[in-house]
C-alpha cells in the first residue's frame, strides 16, 4: 500500500473491529526523540486496516500541513494529538491507543522520548505486559534507549522486543542489525527480561510490521504484529497470595458492614480465614458480595465487598491477606524510587506516600546509591549529593505508620508507591519495595482460635512458608499438650504432685526443642529447594 | 487455603473492575464528589458501573445533567424515568445567562452556544454546588486530545486544563490530592473503546435512549448530515425541507448539532454489527468537534469536560 496522500480508496473492506473477550495485552512504545515510535504505531493501525477513514481524512489534511514525510502521509499524525505536539513533530505525552485483531486485543501506551518527559514514558511501563524499544538503524544503543530499558525493566515488564527502525537508511545491512543486537543483548544481561525478541525493520513503509517484509531475507522472525499475538505474557498476581487492600467500608444500613475492593493478589473464597494487617488479627470471611449476587469465589482482578463473620474495625488503607503467606508490616522500607520533579529529593522531608489505599506521611532518611543508566547498576552517592529529576536510586525511607505490603518483585499492585509533595500536591517519585523492617520490636500478634485454625490449614498445604512465629508456636502447642498428659499419668504413679509437674516441664521444654528444630532443621531444606524457582532476588545484579 | 480453579475474567470484567475500582478511589478521597450524567450511553455504561461499585449501597454522589435547553426531547423523558427508576438523585443546571440572551445554536453558532450552555454552564453548575471532583463518561478512543488525558484530570480554579503538565499515574495509585480551588475530573471509563461500551450494554442489559436504534423521524439533510426537527424551534434555511427516513444516531447531544445516519439497525445486536462493519469514527456525526483538528483540546483547556 502507497504512502500517498490521495490513496485513500473509498472501496475498502470495513475496519477489523473487537469481538467480545479476547485476551488482552497491553503494551508501551518507547526510545529516543525521532526513533519513529508514533509513525510505527500509525503505520501497523493502517496496515492492519484499523483506522476509521475519517481519522484518515484528518491525517490527509494534517500531513499537508504540519508533516515531515513530504508528499507521503506522515503516520505519526495519526497519533500525536496534542496541539503542541503537532506543531513540534514529538510525542509529548503518553497516548493510549485501542485496536483488535481476529487473536487479540491490545492497549498500547506510546510514550515520549524526549528526556524531560521520561516520567510520562515510565507511567506507560507501569502497567505494561510487553515493552517495544524502537532504535534508529543509524544510531544504535543510545543512552536513552538503555534508560528506558532500565525504567521498564524496574518496573516489571519482563517482555521486550527491540524494534531496529529505519533499516533502509542503513541499506538493509544484517551487519549493522547484528552489532545492535549484540550491544543491546550485552547491556541487558544485567536487566530482568524474561524474553528479548530484536526485529529489524522500516516502520514508515511498513516493513516487517504487519507484513514479513522482503528486503531482510536474512531476518527469519516474524513481523512485529504476528509476535504480539502470539507472544505469551505470565499474570503473576493470580499465583500470588491473597491481597485485598481495602477501599472503602460499604454500610447502606445498620445490617451490612461490608469492606470494598479490589483482588490484588491470589484468591478468595467463603469460610477462608484473612488475616488483617497491619493490626494482625484473623477471621473468617462470610460473604464476596456483588451487585450481581454472591460469588463462590472471587480472584485477583475483581472489583468485589466482602463481609466478615465478626465485627471487627477495619478501615480504608488496611489489608486482608492470606494467613499462610501474609503481606509484611513495618514503618522502614528500603526502595528503589525514580525522581519525578525539577526539585531535587531533599532528605529529611516530610511527604506523603500512597501504597495500595493507604496513605501514611514518610520521610527519605538516606539515599544510598543511583543507578547508572549507562548500565543499569548502582553506582555508590557522592557525599551529600541527592536524587534530581529523571533519576533512579535506592533509598530508605521511614513511616509514620506501620503499613503491609510486599516487596515489589512479588506482587506489583502491593509494593509500588508513590511519595506526593504536601505543599505542591505533586506527585514527586514512584517507588518500588524492596525489603520492609519496623522501627519497634513489637510483640507478636496473640493467638486465637482462628490463628491455630490457619496454622492447620498451613500444615496441611505441606509446602507452605512458614515462619520462625508460627513455628515456635505450634512447637509450644504440642509440647504443652504433651506436658499436660505426662504431669497426669506421673501424678498418677508417684502421687507427688511437685515431682509430676517437674517431670512434664521437663518433657514439655523437651518436646518444644526437639518440635521446633524438627520444623526448622528439616523443613527448611524443602522450601529452600522450591525456592530456587522463584526469580533471583532483587538485591542481584542491578535490576 | 486449597488450590481453587482459576476462573478467566474477559476484557469486559477487567474494565469493569478497573472502573469500579476508580470510582471508589475517587469517592473515598475527594469530599463533595458528582456525577456528570449526559444521558448518552456512555453516561448509560458509567452509571450501570457506579450501581456495581458500591452495592449495596446506592452511588454515594448525585448525577448532575447540564442542560442546553437543545437536548432531544425523548432524552429528556428517558433520564426522569431512569432517575426515578434507580431512586437516585439528579441536578439539573442551565446557564441562566444563556436563557437571558436566549443563547442557540441556530442565530450563535455551535461554537459559542457550545461555550456558554455546556462549558460554562458546567462551571458554574459545579461552582454553585461546591463539586470538588466530577466523574464524566469520557474515553479515550473518542478523539486524539483524549488519548493523552489521564484517568484524573486537574483544573484550575478558572477549570483550565493543562496537557503538557499532567500527573503521572502509576499501576492502580491515583494522587488525589489538590488545592483548595482546584478540581477534579475523573474518567473511570478511560480505556474502553466504543465497541467495548456496546457490548457491555448487551452484555448486561442496560437501557438506553431510543435515539440509538432506527426508526422513521423527520429530518433535514444540512452540512452532510441529518439534523433531526425535533420541535417547532428548528429553523429551516431555504431550500430545505423535512423528510422522513429511517435514521438512527451513533453520538447524542443537541438536536441541531448532532448528525443522524440512514440505518435499518433497530436492536442492540444490528447497532453492533452495523459500528462493526463501519468505516468511521463515532464523533463523526459530532460537528463541534470539526472547528479544526486542535478545537476539542482547546475547549477542553477552556473548561470543557
Amino acid at each position: 500500500m502507497s504512502g500517498a496522500v490521495a490513496s485513500l480508496a473509498p472501496t475498502r473492506a470495513p475496519l477489523r473491529h473487537s469481538g467480545v473477550d479476547k485476551p488482552l495485552l497491553r503494551f508501551i512504545t518507547c526510545g529516543s526523540v525521532d526513533d519513529g515510535k508514533s509513525t510505527l504505531i500509525g503505520r501497523l493501525l493502517y496496515d492492519a486496516d484499523l483506522a476509521p477513514d475519517d481519522m484518515l481524512a484528518t491525517l490527509e489534511s494534517d500531513s499537508r500541513k504540519h508533516g515531515t514525510q513530504g508528499e507521503d502521509l506522515d503516520f505519526a499524525l495519526l497519533v500525536d494529538g496534542l496541539a503542541a505536539e503537532r506543531e513540534q513533530g514529538i510525542t509529548i505525552d503518553v497516548a493510549y491507543r485501542y485496536f483488535a485483531t481476529d487473536k487479540r486485543k491490545f492497549i498500547v501506551a506510546d510514550t515520549p522520548g524526549h528526556e524531560q518527559y521520561t516520567r510520562n514514558m515510565a507511567v506507560g511501563a507501569s502497567t505494561a505486559e510487553v515493552a517495544i524499544l524502537l532504535v534508529d538503524a543509524r544510531k544504535g544503543i543510545l543512552p536513552q534507549t538503555r534508560r528506558h530499558s532500565v525504567i521498564t525493566s524496574m518496573f516489571g515488564v519482563r517482555h521486550v522486543v527491540v524494534a531496529v527502525n529505519k533499516m533502509d537508511l542503513v541499506d538493509y545491512s544484517e551487519d549493522v542489525f547484528r552489532k545492535i543486537e549484540q550491544d543491546f543483548r550485552d547491556f541487558a544481561k544485567h536487566l530482568r527480561f524474561s524474553s528479548i525478541y530484536v526485529a529489524p525493520l522500516v516502520a514508515k513503509d511498513g516493513e516487517n510490521l504487519v507484513h514479513a517484509g522482503t528486503k531482510m531475507p536474512w531476518h527469519k522472525g516474524p513481523p512485529l504484529l504476528a509476535y504480539l499475538e502470539g507472544v505469551a505474557v505470565e499474570d503473576t498476581t493470580r499465583i500470588a497470595p491473597f491481597r485485598y487492600p481495602v477501599q472503602w467500608v460499604n454500610r447502606p444500613n445498620l445490617d451490612f458492614r461490608g469492606f470494598s475492593g479490589f483482588i490484588s493478589g491470589g484468591n478468595i473464597r467463603p469460610g477462608d480465614i484473612v488475616r488483617i494487617l497491619p493490626a494482625g488479627r484473623d477471621t473468617r470471611v462470610a460473604r464476596i458480595v456483588t451487585y450481581d449476587g454472591d460469588l463462590e469465589s472471587g480472584v485477583s482482578g475483581q472489583s468485589v465487598t466482602l463481609t466478615l463473620n465478626e465485627e471487627i474495625d477495619i478501615s480504608r488503607g488496611d489489608m486482608l491477606c492470606s494467613p499462610v503467606s501474609p503481606a509484611k508490616v513495618g514503618d522502614r522500607l528500603t526502595a528503589q524510587i525514580l525522581w519525578l520533579v525539577r526539585e531535587p529529593l531533599v532528605v529529611g522531608k516530610s511527604y506523603l506516600l500512597k501504597i495500595g489505599t493507604k496513605i501514611t506521611p514518610a520521610a527519605i532518611s538516606s539515599v544510598e546509591s543511583r543507578i547508572e543508566i549507562e548500565t543499569g547498576l548502582d553506582a555508590p552517592l557522592e557525599p551529600g549529593a541527592t536524587l534530581q529529576f529523571n533519576e533512579i536510586g535506592e533509598a530508605s525511607l521511614s513511616l509514620e505508620t506501620m503499613i503491609a505490603c510486599d516487596p515489589f518483585i512479588e506482587n506489583r499492585e502491593t509494593g509500588g508507591f508513590i511519595l506526593i509533595d504536601r505543599i505542591t500536591n505533586e506527585t514527586a517519585a514512584v517507588g518500588m519495595v524492596k525489603t520492609v523492617a519496623s522501627s519497634l520490636s513489637r510483640p507478636a500478634p496473640s493467638l486465637t482460635d482462628l490463628s491455630y485454625a490457619s496454622m492447620e490449614g498451613v500444615a496441611s498445604a505441606a509446602n507452605a512458608n512458614a515462619s520462625g512465629t508460627w513455628r515456635l508456636g505450634k512447637s509450644l502447642v504440642f509440647g504443652g499438650i504433651a506436658g499436660l498428659t505426662t504431669f497426669g499419668i506421673a501424678a498418677a504413679f508417684a502421687q507427688d504432685a511437685g515431682l509430676a509437674t517437674r517431670i512434664a516441664l521437663a518433657e514439655t521444654g523437651a518436646i518444644v526443642i526437639l518440635h521446633y528444630l524438627f520444623e526448622k532443621l528439616w523443613r527448611t531444606p524443602q522450601e529452600t529447594k522450591e525456592s530456587h524457582n522463584e526469580p533471583p532476588p532483587f538485591e542481584g545484579e542491578g535490576l | 487455603m486449597s488450590a481453587l480453579p482459576t476462573r478467566a475474567l474477559g476484557h469486559l470484567d477487567r474494565l469493569e473492575a478497573e472502573s469500579i475500582h476508580i470510582m471508589r478511589e475517587a469517592v473515598a478521597e475527594t469530599e463533595r464528589p458528582v456525577m456528570l450524567y449526559s444521558i448518552g450511553k456512555d453516561s448509560a455504561a458509567m452509571l450501570h458501573v457506579a450501581m456495581k461499585a458500591f452495592y449495596p449501597s446506592k452511588p454515594p454522589f448525585p448525577l448532575l445533567h447540564v442542560n442546553t435547553r437543545w437536548k432531544f426531547r425523548e432524552m429528556i423523558e428517558f433520564r426522569d424515568k431512569l432517575v426515578k427508576d434507580l431512586g437516585l438523585e439528579l441536578l439539573e443546571y442551565i446557564n441562566p445567562e444563556g436563557v437571558e440572551k436566549n443563547i442557540n445554536p441556530f442565530d450563535h453558532g455551535s461554537k459559542l452556544h457550545t461555550q456558554i450552555m455546556k462549558t460554562e454552564a458546567l462551571k458554574q453548575a459545579l461552582e454553585k454546588w461546591k463539586f470538588d471532583a466530577a466523574f464524566g463518561g469520557a474515553r479515550r478512543d473518542e478523539e486524539k486530545s483524549r488519548a493523552k488525558e489521564r484517568v484524573l484530570s486537574f483544573r484550575t480554579a478558572q477549570h483550565r486544563w493543562d496537557p503538557k503538565n499532567q500527573r503521572p499515574e502509576f499501576w492502580r495509585l491515583y494522587n488525589t490530592r489538590k488545592s483548595q480551588s482546584e478540581s477534579l475530573r475523573i474518567f473511570p471509563m478511560s480505556n474502553w473503546t466504543e465497541a467495548d461500551v456496546w457490548d457491555y450494554i448487551a452484555r448486561e442489559n442496560i437501557p438506553v435512549v431510543p435515539l440509538y436504534f432506527a426508526k422513521e423521524r423527520p429530518v433535514v439533510a444540512r452540512d452532510g448530515t441529518l439534523i433531526m426537527v425535533d420541535d417547532d424551534r428548528m429553523k429551516l434555511r431555504p431550500g430545505e425541507k423535512i423528510e422522513n427516513k429511517m435514521v438512527r444516531f451513533r453520538t447524542l447531544g443537541c438536536y441541531p448539532l448532532t448528525g443522524g445516519f440512514e440505518s435499518s439497525a433497530a436492536t442492540l445486536e444490528d447497532i453492533i454489527a452495523e459500528m462493526r462493519a463501519s468505516r468511521s469514527s463515532e464523533r463523526q456525526g459530532r460537528l463541534i468537534d470539526h472547528d479544526g483538528s486542535s478545537s476539542m483540546e482547546q475547549k477542553k483547556q477552556e473548561g470543557y469536560f
